[in-house]
């Protein structure tokens, strides 16, 4: 009987791909195992084999289509004896969605942040850094970020976190690469595709599996002046090396009375992709935001990243930078100036409103959207604030927004427990109580490990009407 | 001479056991640089005592001979970094003994102005790169130091202190690995003082530690490190091989610590017998002392302007830590980050 051949899913999160090539031409007999055709998404090219034995019967989908979805029938294959003419109509219907494509929809269109003010004009202040440790809210550093927004290009948060680090490397022979992947394989998710060719493997550095060894090796380097970014294949894989990001990167400054600095960026996927279990979807935001010594940053857009990127490179402390599986492959509009530079410690007023604030970072930032539009159909208008940096934070923004909202819900994809959202609790408690007019909310996963089945793991993570329902929930409508 | 076993491994050895008996005027530098070492020991031992240092403070006594050795065949631009029993080697790479003292009394005139400690001192300037307080992480650090001099091609080694405890650590082997691969200039020194803390090396450690390399391909030697002369030719050549771009080695240091693990260290777990064994046959500035009395004549009495130079030195760096003011409390606010530049 004939068969669909589907479009296959390539990693978690893939949603959709390029049918580049077609090895094989209808008529033409294959036998499980033999490559049919080539597919490509924006992080890898991948053989599509046959699965069964028999004839290409139908190409759906030629060579060269762009945009395929996952799960769609791509081919019909017949067994021996079976014609073309045999097929019944409804197996050459194409573009139909998959029956279980259930990778995240959060691929979306071309997103915009230019919609919104920047916040607060910010401030020159000497010691900054000192103040933050003192625990003092201070105007973010100055950032004239609308100036940047005139000239943008649409770009993948992925293709910003490469452009990022390229300006850089150009521009400092000192800045390297190192982790697992990053070089020949181009990158576990193809962050670094090109950067070898560009820069040599001095420069672009494959490691063993080993990150205690090679986050400890990059630290020793960065006390001599070079100038190291160190992926890692997912923030979980940083467990091994926390040691030395914490007990080396972070403390020698300080125990060394100033003399030895570290100039070092721990950058890697953080948090859940999909259905990828519970070792491997952690958020590591508060872990790394407890330590005095370390910056830590976390972006959501194109232009955070690329900006967020070129600072904590250039940055003389250690900064851990937290990315996200699923935004990856995501376009927005980002500057094209390459002085565009985000400094770490401000955070940006994405969508301004008057009834509540929604603070969140990282992807959560796209799910306050989602719950912004939503609320704003119910007649509650909500301000979402993108953190950018976990720290230091910005907490005059938040606190700013608190102040004219007088309601704030803190969105993460973390737990709640002893998490941002925590801090920003205590923080408004702190700073801002008088203005309240509702208790400080958190919106966070479940507290359990993340577990592996569909429908659960959407359970355990913050959901956009989990967000609009608390927000609700506040202004009482 | 002691006899230079070598490694079991595939690698073959770039040591050679024939060196002759140095001129009298470097015997007399070795001696003097041990003799500070041990002098300044026993004065923080005493401070310790008297509540003037404060946490853990882990003396080098026993040990002097094997950072005496290798820091005398260095070149300028190699560095040094180790764990925690560091004072030794802060000294060794001609770091003021005023301001070590003064670290361990917590003093803002210390390396770190009192923000380290014993454990946590450095000194960019003497390439001394710490003092760290995390069993094993020398290891990694000091591999990094080595990809530091291969990336700016400085022709410098990086000289990586582990004691027998750390290099069972897995980040140890993790870095042999990717020194090996990289042909970094590294040399791995095991300082075998027979206890990880208060654990016998039988007790803790399967096989020998001169063949940790072996499985990497790094050839490896086992040293008598209470014998300074040993220390220093086995140390040359050792660096040589590294600094001709032939990768990693790596060097055990057989020796005995003749104090507790830290001032704290009841002891309990090795016999009195066993303490004064070592003493009597494994003082390495007792053994020196010896052959410079054989080889060029000296008596007792010749030795005693060293003693007097030493206690000088010493005494004015523990007035020193003494009298420094203990740092101001706006430093507890600074060093935290480096500002950034606009």
């Amino acid at each position: 009987m004939a068969t669909q051949i589907l479009m296959p899913a390539l990693s978690p999160t893939m949603t959709e791909g390029k049918l580049s090539k077609w090895t094989k031409n209808e008529g033409d007999k294959v036998k499980p195992g033999e490559v049919i055709a080539e597919i490509e998404t924006d992080k890898a090219t991948m053989e599509v084999e046959a699965v069964d034995a028999g004839v290409i019967g139908k190409i759906l989908v030629p060579a060269g289509t762009e945009g395929v979805q996952v799960n769609t029938p791509i081919a019909v294959l017949l067994e021996d004896g079976e014609q073309a003419a045999d097929i019944p109509n409804a197996l050459f219907a194409c573009g139909r969605p998959g029956l279980s494509a259930d990778a995240p929809k959060e691929a979306a269109p071309v997103q915009t942040t230019a919609t919104a003010s920047a916040g607060s004009a910010g401030a020159h202040i000497t010691n900054r850094d000192i103040l933050y440790a003192q625990g003092k809210v201070i105007e973010p550093p100055v950032f004239d970020e609308n100036s940047y927004t005139q000239n943008t290009v649409t770009m993948t948060v992925r293709e910003a976190l490469r452009a990022g680090m390229s300006e850089e490397m150009r521009k400092d022979e000192s800045v390297y690469l190192m982790g697992e992947e990053v070089a020949q394989y181009q990158g576990a998710y193809k962050i670094s595709q090109g950067m070898l060719d560009e820069f040599g493997p001095k420069r672009v550095i494959d490691t063993p599996i080993t990150e205690h060894g090679f986050a400890g090796l990059a630290v020793g380097s960065a006390f001599r002046g070079l100038k190291p970014i160190v992926e890692f294949m997912t923030m979980n894989f940083a467990m091994q090396a926390i040691d030395h990001i914490i007990n080396s990167a972070a403390k020698t400054l300080y125990m060394a009375g100033g003399q030895l600095g570290c100039p070092i960026v721990f950058r890697g996927p953080n948090g859940a992709a999909a259905r990828v279990g519970a070792q491997h979807s952690q958020c590591y935001a508060s872990w790394y935001g407890h330590i005095p010594g370390l910056k830590v940053v976390a972006p959501w857009s194109a232009a955070d990243a690329k900006g967020l990127m070129k600072a904590a490179i250039k940055d003389p402390n250690p900064v851990v930078f937290l990315e996200n599986e699923i935004m990856y492959g995501q376009s927005f509009e980002c500057p094209s100036n390459d002085d565009f530079v985000v400094p770490i410690g401000r955070a940006r007023v994405e969508r301004e409103g008057t009834d509540v604030t929604l603070v969140a970072f990282s992807i959560m930032v796209g799910k306050a959207m989602q719950a912004a539009e939503k609320l704003a159909e119910a007649g509650i208008s909500a301000e979402v604030i993108n953190l950018r940096s976990i720290r230091p934070l910005d907490t005059w923004t938040i606190l700013e927004s608190v102040k004219k909202t007088n309601r704030i819900v803190s969105v993460e994809e973390g737990w709640l427990y002893a998490g941002i959202g925590a801090e920003i609790a205590a923080l408004v408690n702190e700073h801002a109580f008088d203005y309240l007019d509702a208790p400080v909310a958190r919106v966070g996963a479940k507290d359990v490990p993340l577990p592996y089945a569909n429908n659960l793991e959407k359970l355990a993570l913050p959901q956009v009407d989990d967000i609009v329902n608390k927000a609700r929930e506040l202004v009482n409508k | 001479m002691a006899s230079v076993k070598k490694a079991k491994s595939d690698a073959s050895s770039a040591i050679s056991n024939t060196s002759k008996i140095p001129e009298a005027a470097e015997l007399k530098q070795l001696y003097r640089n041990m003799l500070l070492i041990r002098r300044f020991e026993e004065k923080a031992g005493q401070l310790y005592g008297m509540g003037l240092i404060g946490g853990f403070c882990h003396l080098y006594i026993g040990q002097e001979a094997i950072v005496t050795g290798i820091q005398s065949v260095q070149e300028p631009q190699d560095t040094v970094i180790t764990t925690y029993r560091d004072h030794g080697h802060m000294l060794a790479c001609g770091m003021d003994a005023k301001g070590v003292m003064a670290e361990l009394t917590g003093r803002e005139g210390g390396y770190s102005r009192g923000k380290g400690g014993s454990m946590h001192m450095f000194s960019s300037e003497a390439k001394f790169y710490g003092g760290h307080g995390i069993v094993g992480a020398s290891a990694s650090l000091g591999t990094g130091l080595a990809f530091a001099h291969q990336y700016q091609g400085d022709k410098g080694v990086a000289v990586v202190y582990s004691g027998d405890g750390a290099s069972n650590q897995g980040q140890f082997f993790e870095c042999m690995n990717m020194a090996a691969l990289w042909k970094l200039p590294v040399l791995y020194i095991i300082e075998n003082n027979q206890y990880g803390m208060g654990t016998s090396t039988k007790r803790h450690a399967a096989g020998e530690f001169y063949q940790r390399g072996a499985s990497f391909g790094i050839p490896g030697e086992k040293v008598d490190g209470s014998d300074v002369l040993t220390v220093q030719n086995v140390a040359r050549q050792a660096l040589d091989y590294v600094r001709s771009g032939n990768g990693p080695y790596v060097l055990e240091m057989s020796t005995y610590r003749f104090r507790g693990h830290s001032m704290s260290d009841p002891g309990k777990y090795r016999s009195k017998e066993e303490l004064e064994k070592a003493k009597a046959e494994r003082d390495p500035i007792e053994k020196l002392k010896a052959l410079m009395m054989k080889e060029l004549g000296m008596s007792e009495e010749d030795f005693n302007p060293f003693e007097k130079e030493i206690k000088a030195i010493v005494n004015e760096s523990a007035e020193f830590a003494q009298q420094s003011p203990e740092p101001h409390p706006d430093e507890l606010w600074t060093d935290i980050l480096k500002p950034v530049e606009a």
